[in-house]
């Protein structure tokens, strides 16, 4: 700790702060443009210029570390005329063009003008043009506005691990870009936008699309991975046209992937607005009273045992129980939430979570990443993942598909086979991972979704078990989720009862007609085509594979237009927050499955939001934990077996598509023509 | 001025000579290890002078490659330093310091002079490839302004006269004197020395001049 005197009054701070960090801990505020406290420093845009005591020249707080007896001053005349020069410099070269600029109302250099700056301009020369880069269909450039402050660059490089921008030039001809042109191939190249302090960085998408005063925000959090990302919707009227991200420090910093940002406009497309009935072979508009009673007709003939439901990635858990009771009331036990078919099963909870939190990758010394390519299945995660390469002594192994996670990485193996050489302790990785304090093995849906995925999931435990990994106050075994539902499911149990059918199995009973009635729960990454004659149901909030099966569809809400809860990959709960009314006769989804009980006569105890969610916390009281991770007790879990040799893949292989509301988003399409073509790894239809 | 976006890949390959690759591996071992990559600027020195006075995104990416660090470091590098060329350059780059020593000292005599015999504009190549013309910012040669620099070599102690004969004798092939183009002995006083003047037999041993 050391003493200094800001603005009179005499502080104690600790010594590896910089001035500006000092004061901001003491509530004195500093106006910066470069500095970013997730970046390294630059100290280039000089607007953070104090006076210092001794000190000939004003010095860049950002860049200054504390010392002791430090005299600093930043509310003197000196200071002000010191922000004054530096302002009036920046706005030379600065176009006025707020009135058509993007960032009008939430620009830095507005604001800091406005705060710091003087009232007319002394400048009449030419101010200087610069030509517009292409970065891609994701961020639209407006260069003249730029001011150098690299923030892009630094994200880019630091953040992002993708060294593509850089600085051109010198002086006045000073141009950020790629210099090569090319689109960013970053998964969270959104995250510039938010960084970039003017307009020089905007969305493309969300380009002239309104003003952020105009906007409704609604705190929610994100459902298209299994990060559950804390993300603010901006909403106007009946249309959310963006969506930021929110801080949590636990989850996803300040960061969000391009989908979970830029899928918004999926939102507005091929939505079910209103319930259709298959008549005639056709989908034909229907009211809600008749598709509840086509349902209640089709029910009839059917044997308890004959029925199934599915839940899919985006469905929600208040929705999930109510389809489970449901179930459960007309004595079905055909019910899986497991729609890749992953090995999972509920009996021990540490067996599906990552256990290790996203916040606790940060204290890991080695990780060896199991079926899983995390850059495309939670980039934000991945981002973490990199955060620690960067800090320094930390060794990642892959057994899978070998790619560019943007840190450098062992491949030790690509099958199940390499697994259980290191789970056995064998091989160079092994001691790496038993040597290290605390290490991590990350396990994909990947691994787990193959014939052999519980001996997978079995060996996993192994390793992790004979490893270290697991050990007081630290469990290194993690799976990594993709779907925004599935650990929610497993918590809630929305998985086969006694002699219930599995997905495999239900999809098979509905070739061999043992299954007659298929309740499709948001499902559509299962194959729609295998389920026979069955009478399906589908209720989701797109026109996807599961509704062009269906018989009857019962249309529900988006995550942005329900109040519902969801557990992500960490096993953390979240609510997500109504920004939107669903369209035309949608409905949130609990609701919609209370409605069919009634008409089936097995009406669900709940009629409010309250009592469903008091129903969750009685099914797993993990829901009582809002935004927590409930530490999980290790176990035995996994079932020995033969394993293949066959590589592992990752499930995702088309990063911008891999749920209904991406698939119909015209941003995502844009994205995949960009970098789908000559790259492999994000080519194909869907995750 | 530097070409800060360009959309043509350069298709050719770049790599270096052996020799050069011996004289970039000499720079390298001048670096701890890990720390390759500050022998960025005279590896791109090297690749110029290889390709005939200019850089190309090959030879940029080639270096990358070589110090094992990102392309986008290397073009920053390559464009912020005006000694790197990005397009062709003549056999002769005529560098002319119009700074304010050499402003003050007669340095547009020496521009015009350099205009009207190449029949160039700044930043201008000749057809047949000999003169390339550029105004350049101090060379460090102020005190025996105005003067110029063509390809290594300096010439000092300018008016259009000296001027026109050197452009005139590297039109003819040959190689002109270079260095003070006055009798001035590398940069000390035209007037004859004024202190150490036991020793000028010995400094212009070591100096050179006549």
């Amino acid at each position: 700790m050391v003493k200094i005197t800001i603005n009179g009054s005499e502080y104690e701070v600790e010594a590896d702060l910089t001035i500006l960090q000092a004061c901001e801990q003491v509530g004195v505020e500093i106006p910066r443009f470069c500095f970013h406290e997730r970046l390294s420093i630059a100290g280039n845009c000089r607007m953070c210029l104090v006076d210092m005591e001794r000190s000939p020249k004003p010095v860049a707080s950002c860049a200054m570390p504390v010392a002791d007896g430090m005299v600093v001053n930043t509310n003197t005349a000196k200071v002000q005329k010191m922000r004054r020069g530096v302002m009036e410099f920046l706005l030379i070269n600065h176009p006025l063009d707020c009135p058509i600029c993007d960032q009008g109302g939430e620009c830095d250099l507005q604001d800091q003008a406005m705060g710091y700056g003087i009232d007319h301009s002394r400048y009449a020369e030419n101010k200087r043009a610069v030509k517009d880069k292409d970065f891609g269909p994701l961020i639209k450039t407006i260069m003249t506005r730029c001011i150098h402050c690299t923030r892009c660059v630094r994200f880019a490089t630091e953040v992002a691990g993708v060294p593509e921008l850089g600085a051109m030039g010198r002086g006045e001809n000073t141009e950020i870009g790629t210099y090569v042109e090319h689109a960013l191939t970053s998964e969270l190249s959104g995250n510039m936008i938010d960084l970039c302090p003017v307009g020089a960085l905007t969305s493309r998408p969300y380009a002239f699309a309104a003003r952020p005063w105009e906007l409704t925000k609604t705190e929610s959090v994100d459902v298209l991975d299994a990060v559950g990302s804390n993300i603010r919707v901006d909403a106007r009227g009946p249309e959310v046209l963006r969506i930021l991200p929110r801080l949590n420090e636990d989850v996803n910093e300040e960061w969000i992937s391009d989908k979970t940002r830029f899928a918004c406009d999926g939102l507005r497309r091929q939505r079910l607005d209103r319930p259709y009935l298959r008549r005639d072979g056709k989908l034909q508009a229907a009211s809600w009273n008749e598709a509840l009673k086509a349902i209640a007709e089709a029910a009839n003939g059917v044997a308890s045992a004959s029925m199934a439901a599915i839940a899919g990635d985006l469905a929600d858990c208040e929705s999930m129980l109510a389809l489970k009771d449901l179930m459960t009331a007309l004595g079905s036990a055909n019910i899986d939430c497991r729609q890749d078919g992953a090995k999972l099963d509920t009996r021990v909870r540490s067996s599906y979570l990552f256990n290790t939190t996203i916040a606790g990758i940060e204290q890991a010394d080695a990780v060896v990443l199991v079926g899983c390519n995390p850059r495309l299945e939670a980039p934000v995660l991945n981002a973490r993942i990199r955060k620690r390469w960067v800090a320094g002594n930390f060794t990642v192994g892959v057994i899978g598909p070998e790619a560019d996670l943007t840190y450098p990485t062992t491949l030790v193996g690509t099958s199940a086979k390499d697994l259980e050489v290191i789970a056995a302790g064998k091989g160079h990785f092994a001691k790496v991972l038993k040597n290290a304090e605390k290490a991590m093995i990350i396990v994909g849906q990947g691994a787990l979704k193959g014939e052999d995925g519980a001996a997978v999931l079995n060996l996993a435990r192994q390793a992790a078990d004979k490893l270290g990994m697991i050990k007081p106050g630290w469990n290194g075994f993690n799976v990594l989720h993709t779907a925004a539902a599935r650990v929610g499911g497993l918590d809630l149990g929305f998985v086969p009862g006694e002699g219930g059918l599995d997905v495999a199995g239900i999809l098979a009973g509905a070739q061999s007609s043992t299954i007659n009635m298929v309740y499709l729960l948001c499902a559509d990454e299962i194959d729609t085509q295998a389920l026979g004659d069955a009478f399906v149901i589908y209720q989701g909030h797109h026109g996807d594979a599961g509704a062009h099966r269906a018989d009857v569809i019962l249309p529900g809400a988006a995550y942005t237009e329900k109040n519902a809860t969801y557990v992500n990959t960490e096993g953390r709960v979240q609510l997500g927050r109504r920004a939107i009314f669903p369209p035309g006769e949608a409905r949130e989804d609990w609701t919609i499955i209370r409605a069919l009980s009634a008409v089936l006569g097995q009406t669900l105890p709940y009629d409010d939001l309250k009592a469903v969610r008091a129903k969750l916390v009685e099914a797993n009281p993990n829901f009582l934990n809002i935004n927590q991770t409930t530490p999980a007790e290790w176990g035995s879990f996994g079932t020995e077996g033969a394993i293949s040799d066959a590589p592992f893949a990752s499930p995702v292989c088309n990063f911008y598509m891999t749920d209904p509301i991406s698939r119909a988003s015209e941003t995502m399409a844009h994205c995949i023509e960009t970098f789908g073509k000559d790259d492999e790894r994000k080519t194909g239809t869907d995750g | 001025m530097t070409d800060v976006t360009t959309k043509t890949e350069n298709p050719e390959d770049f790599a270096f000579t052996a020799e050069n690759m011996g004289a970039a591996k000499a720079v390298i071992a001048k670096y701890p290890d890990g720390w390759q990559a500050s022998a960025v600027m005279p590896l791109l020195d090297i690749a110029q002078r290889q390709n005939g006075g200019h850089l190309t995104q090959a030879a940029m990416d080639h270096i990358a490659r070589v110090l094992d660090m990102p392309n986008i470091r290397v073009y920053e590098v390559a464009t912020f330093y005006t000694m790197y060329n990005h397009k062709p350059i003549g056999k002769h780059h005529v560098q002319v310091c119009t700074n304010l020593p050499c402003w003050l000292r007669g340095s547009d005599e020496i521009m015009e002079t350099c205009h009207k015999f190449l029949g160039l504009d700044n930043h201008e190549s000749s057809e047949d490839g000999i003169f390339t013309l550029t105004e350049v910012e101090c060379l460090g040669a102020c005190v025996n302004a105005p003067m110029m620099q063509v390809g290594d070599d300096y010439y000092e102690d300018l008016d259009a006269d000296s001027t026109l004969a050197i452009l005139s004798e590297l039109k003819a092939g040959k190689t002109p004197k270079t260095g003070s183009q006055i009798r001035r002995v590398s940069c000390e006083p035209v007037t004859g020395l004024t202190s150490l003047e036991e020793q000028a037999e010995l400094r212009k041993a070591k100096v050179g001049g006549d």
